[in-house]
């Protein structure tokens, strides 16, 4: 491992220095004695699992947290970064994975918002109008000042982002997992600009759990692992599998073993699915597809396309109209036979996208949690009362077997790890032993080596025959796991496709709701379409 | 585990809570010119130095026990039920009904039927608010709120106008008949020989008050019923997914504890007044909210912190007979209780929290689980 403190060309001071930063939250660690240098000009990828501490290393240098011991130095000065007025001062700008934009406010008014010049708004606008022009021109980061946030995309709500950073003088640049909204095009487009402003001898920090986005993009990469700093390396003497052994601390299998499938008969028949929303929105728009016996159907598309609908109707988390048969057999979409309960009697279990939010009581124990959905099952009851005993045993059987850990049934959900918390969910509906799994966003927030288990869990349950209709934001996952793509996009199915016969270029102009694959498209058409998409949405 | 021991949370702090109310209501005492050390001796005294004292403090208790679970079991399901009040007035009007209406031979049946009457009553009248949350999501505590002057109101008028003996000035129903009269706790306790002050309005009601912390217990964490008040409690969206409908969860656990409210009845109507007054609750409703507060919405909690104020009831009621001090200021003193344990509970569960984190952090990590 070359450390790149080491070899320093130019004998120039790094743009970012951290040394031995410590930081605590009670009893958790969450980032332990980091030191990292970062070059000026250069692009650096910071990378880790959930839970990591990545986050509260950028929330430290960001002044949003304050280290309980270590030292900042900004261009060679030992800098103290009390709050976020201090680092943007310092010439550090952030862009956070969640945007922090005023969405009924122009772009303008956004780029200037707390960094106004004086009481009257008129000069600073024109100001910022100018040198918005300026920055546009230099690094592509093209975007209408005058639009209103809730009407342009996720991209360039990303962009404005961006040159708010810019606009405030920032020369170190740190990104919180900015690809996780984006479709691949735009993804290439933002590294791109990345690219632009690397040139200019911008300092860029890249947080991100993307392996191939570290590997495309970044000159030097840390990766970090609970809490530590377990190695920074050039990214060009490096691999992927190295990367991930170091995330995890063992060597992972970064692809999805698997045989072909061998489809059998439709298990799940949808026809012409509509789902409105609760302020009236359709969001689902006529969907039809099938999941055959022993095939997944993987649902590619951007997040906010419809797919979070589709899997709740089917689900029975909510309602919609059109017709629904699983097994031949129609199930009710509306009545009072539409609810969650009646879907699992059917044989349709249901991992949901947010296990936080809706797949686990957070602050119930894992044994009350495997009961969970399934708690008027007779082997759970013994008279008047529910049977604790009986479920706990089961629990532990599961945990045994999904490899959850810590293995103590009796803590509750939230003190698990992300991928522990998914075994948990997994566990319990896949050993109802359904004909149909829906299963939506299975790794999000998981760790790497618990990603290999469960997609191998998937497969398996493939393998016995049963139908999985899989919904994921991750292309990745779509593509390794799927027997056949569909691709959702504002509501309706763009096209299916096999994952032999397309590749992510193909997808990403599905996603953006491009059918005429035939040629390239620009990133202002793609954004365009996309737009059009979220602004019905509003 | 980044939390402090149970007994921390559960023992710990409601102590520091009431110190601390205790310390602020003495300097108050002092300000008005009275020794606050002889006014505590004073309400100890008063409210358990006797049997007579602990009948009145036990009889309190009995009504806060029952107000206490209503409010907490409603907790549980997330919903704020500050209808106490009302929904023990209309228990009331059950017992009432129950006890004029028909000739019991006995009192033992009498209480039946009065358990009945007491807890459909208050069912019926959590089960409108209740309706309006699940169905038109009219906020609960507005709604309960409402509901205790409309309870209110309409006992006035059946009281006034229907259930008044004629010729009686006084908005009353006439004494219930001898065979309804429920034995005092001093008969109860003569069974066993143990002595206890005559002519206190402790009865037998704290016995049911006693089962129904019980039944409460396992109705939460036993059941599956509870089980699904408290998925929902904490999470909508997941107990939708789980197929848990909250419209019926609502409606069901709004009525339990309307139901737990009106129990209430038994004791002060049926036991203590042997008819039925206006204002019969006399506020324990509200009290019920500090009770479950400082009981942590668990049944056991809510006892210890009935018996607690039943004692600053009763003493409260000493100390305004005795001193010079106002009756207005034993309100005060119930007041920065329930202020401390209710509402500021925060102030002292954050730097207890550090506090045991900071020692923690100075020991090695014992390799256990929180110890829940």
């Amino acid at each position: 491992m070359s450390d790149t403190t080491e070899g320093r060309p130019d004998g120039a001071a790094p743009a970012i220095e951290l040394k031995g930063i410590s930081k605590a939250f009670g009893a958790v660690q969450a980032n332990k004695d980091i030191s990292i240098r970062v070059m000026p000009g250069t692009i650096h990828g910071i990378i880790g699992e959930n839970g990591a501490g990545k986050s509260t290393l950028m929330s430290i240098l960001y002044g949003f947290y304050k280290a309980d011991a270590g030292e900042v130095f900004i261009a060679g000065r030992k800098t103290d970064i009390p709050d976020s007025q201090a680092a943007i001062a310092a010439g550090i700008g952030m862009v956070f994975q969640h945007f922090k934009l005023v969405e009924n406010f122009t772009v303008l008014e956004n780029i200037i918002l707390g960094a106004e010049d004086g009481a009257r708004l008129g000069p600073s606008l024109s100001k910022a109008r100018k040198e918005l022009t300026q920055l546009a021109a230099e690094y592509e980061l093209n975007v209408d000042p005058d639009a209103l946030i809730e009407n342009i995309g996720v991209g360039m709500q990303q962009r404005v982002e961006i040159l708010k950073a810019l606009y405030r003088r920032a020369d170190i640049l740190i990104l919180d997992e900015p690809t996780g909204v984006l479709t691949p095009a735009e993804a290439d487009h933002l590294f791109r600009i990345l690219e632009g402003l690397k040139r200019e001898g911008k300092t860029i920090i890249l947080i991100t759990h993307k392996l191939r986005e570290i590997m495309d993009i970044t000159d030097t990469v840390s990766v970090m692992r609970r809490g530590e700093m377990t190695a920074t390396v050039k990214t060009s003497e490096t691999s992927p599998a190295e990367l991930a052994e170091l995330m995890v601390g063992r060597k992972v299998l970064l692809r999805v073993d698997k045989k072909p499938a061998t489809p059998g008969a439709n298990v799940l028949e949808v026809e012409d699915l509509r789902v409105v929303d609760d302020k009236g929105v359709e969001r689902v728009k006529g969907v039809s597809l099938v999941v055959k016996a022993g095939e997944i159907l993987g649902v590619a598309g951007v997040a906010g396309n419809g797919q979070s609908e589709l899997l709740e109707v089917l689900g029975g988390v909510q309602t919609g109209t059109g017709t629904i048969r699983v097994n031949g057999q129609e199930i009710d979409l509306t009545g009072s036979q539409s609810d969650a309960r009646t879907r699992r009697a059917r044989g349709i279990a249901h991992v949901p996208e947010d296990r936080q939010r809706a797949g686990l009581i957070m602050d119930f124990k894992a044994w009350e949690n495997v009961a969970f959905g399934y708690h008027d099952d007779p082997a759970y009851q013994s008279g008047l009362l529910m049977n604790n005993a009986a479920i706990r045993e089961d629990t532990e059987g599961k945990i045994e077997r999904f490899d959850v850990r810590p293995a103590n049934a009796n803590l509750p959900a939230k003190s698990f790890s992300g991928g522990n918390q998914q075994k948990l969910v997994l566990a319990r509906e896949i050993e109802r032993n359904p004909d149909l799994l829906l299963i939506g966003q299975p790794t999000r927030g998981v760790d790497i080596g618990a990603i290999e288990f469960i997609h191998q869990r998937i497969v398996e349950l493939r393998d016995e025959g049963k139908a999985i209709l899989l919904v994921s934001v991750e292309l990745d996952e779509i593509m390794s796991l799927s027997d056949r793509i569909a691709v959702i996009f504002d509501g309706q199915i763009m096209g299916e496709r096999l994952p032999s016969e397309t590749d992510e270029k193909e997808l990403g102009l599905l996603m953006a709701g491009i059918t005429d694959t035939t040629h390239d498209h620009s990133v202002e058409e793609i954004e365009a379409n996309l737009a059009r998409a979220h602004g019905e949405v509003h | 585990m980044d939390r402090m021991p149970r007994w921390a949370d559960i023992v710990l702090i409601p102590l520091i809570n009431l110190l601390l109310a205790f310390l602020i209501s003495g300097l108050v005492i002092l300000a008005i010119g009275e020794d606050p050390i002889e006014a505590l001796k004073l309400m100890v005294d008063g409210a358990l130095g006797s049997t007579y004292g602990w009948g009145f403090t036990l009889y309190y208790a009995t009504n806060f026990i029952f107000t206490g679970l209503a409010v907490a079991v409603a907790f549980h399901a997330s919903l704020f039920n500050i209808g106490g009040e009302g929904q023990a007035a209309l228990g009331g009007l059950g017992v009432a009904l129950v006890c004029l209406m028909v000739p019991w031979p006995h009192w033992t049946i009498a209480l039946i039927a009065a358990t009945v009457g007491a807890g459909l009553f208050g069912a019926l009248w959590a089960a409108i608010p209740a309706y309006l949350q699940a169905k038109r999501g009219s906020h609960i505590v507005i709604t309960t709120i409402m509901f205790n002057f409309i309870a209110a109101s309409l006992l006035n008028y059946v009281l006034v106008n229907m259930l008044r003996p004629a010729g009686s000035m006084d908005p009353a129903t006439a004494k219930f008949p001898e065979a309804t009269h429920l034995p005092t706790l001093t008969d109860f306790l003569e069974i066993f020989g143990i002595p206890f002050a005559a002519r206190t309005p402790a009865n037998i009601t704290l016995i049911i008050a006693l089962l129904a912390c019980v039944a409460v217990y396992f109705l939460i964490w036993r059941t599956r019923l509870g089980y699904q008040i408290r998925a929902l409690g904490k999470s909508e969206p997941a107990a939708i997914y789980a197929g848990i409908s909250p419209v019926w969860i609502i409606m069901i656990t709004m009525m339990i504890s309307g139901a737990l409210a009106g129990l209430m009845a038994i004791n002060n109507v049926m036991g203590e007044a042997e008819r039925l007054v206006l204002n019969s609750v006399e506020g324990a409703g509200f009290i019920g909210i500090a009770v479950a507060l400082m009981g942590r919405s668990h049944p056991f909690g809510v006892l210890i912190a009935a018996l607690l104020f039943g004692f600053l009831y009763q003493g409260g009621a000493e100390l305004a007979l005795w001193t010079s001090i106002p009756r207005d200021l034993v309100v005060v003193i119930q007041a920065l209780v329930i202020l401390f344990t209710g509402a500021l509970d925060g102030m002292v569960r954050t730097p207890v929290e550090r506090m045991f984190l900071a020692l923690r952090r100075r020991k090695p990590q014992p390799t256990r689980g929180p110890a829940e």
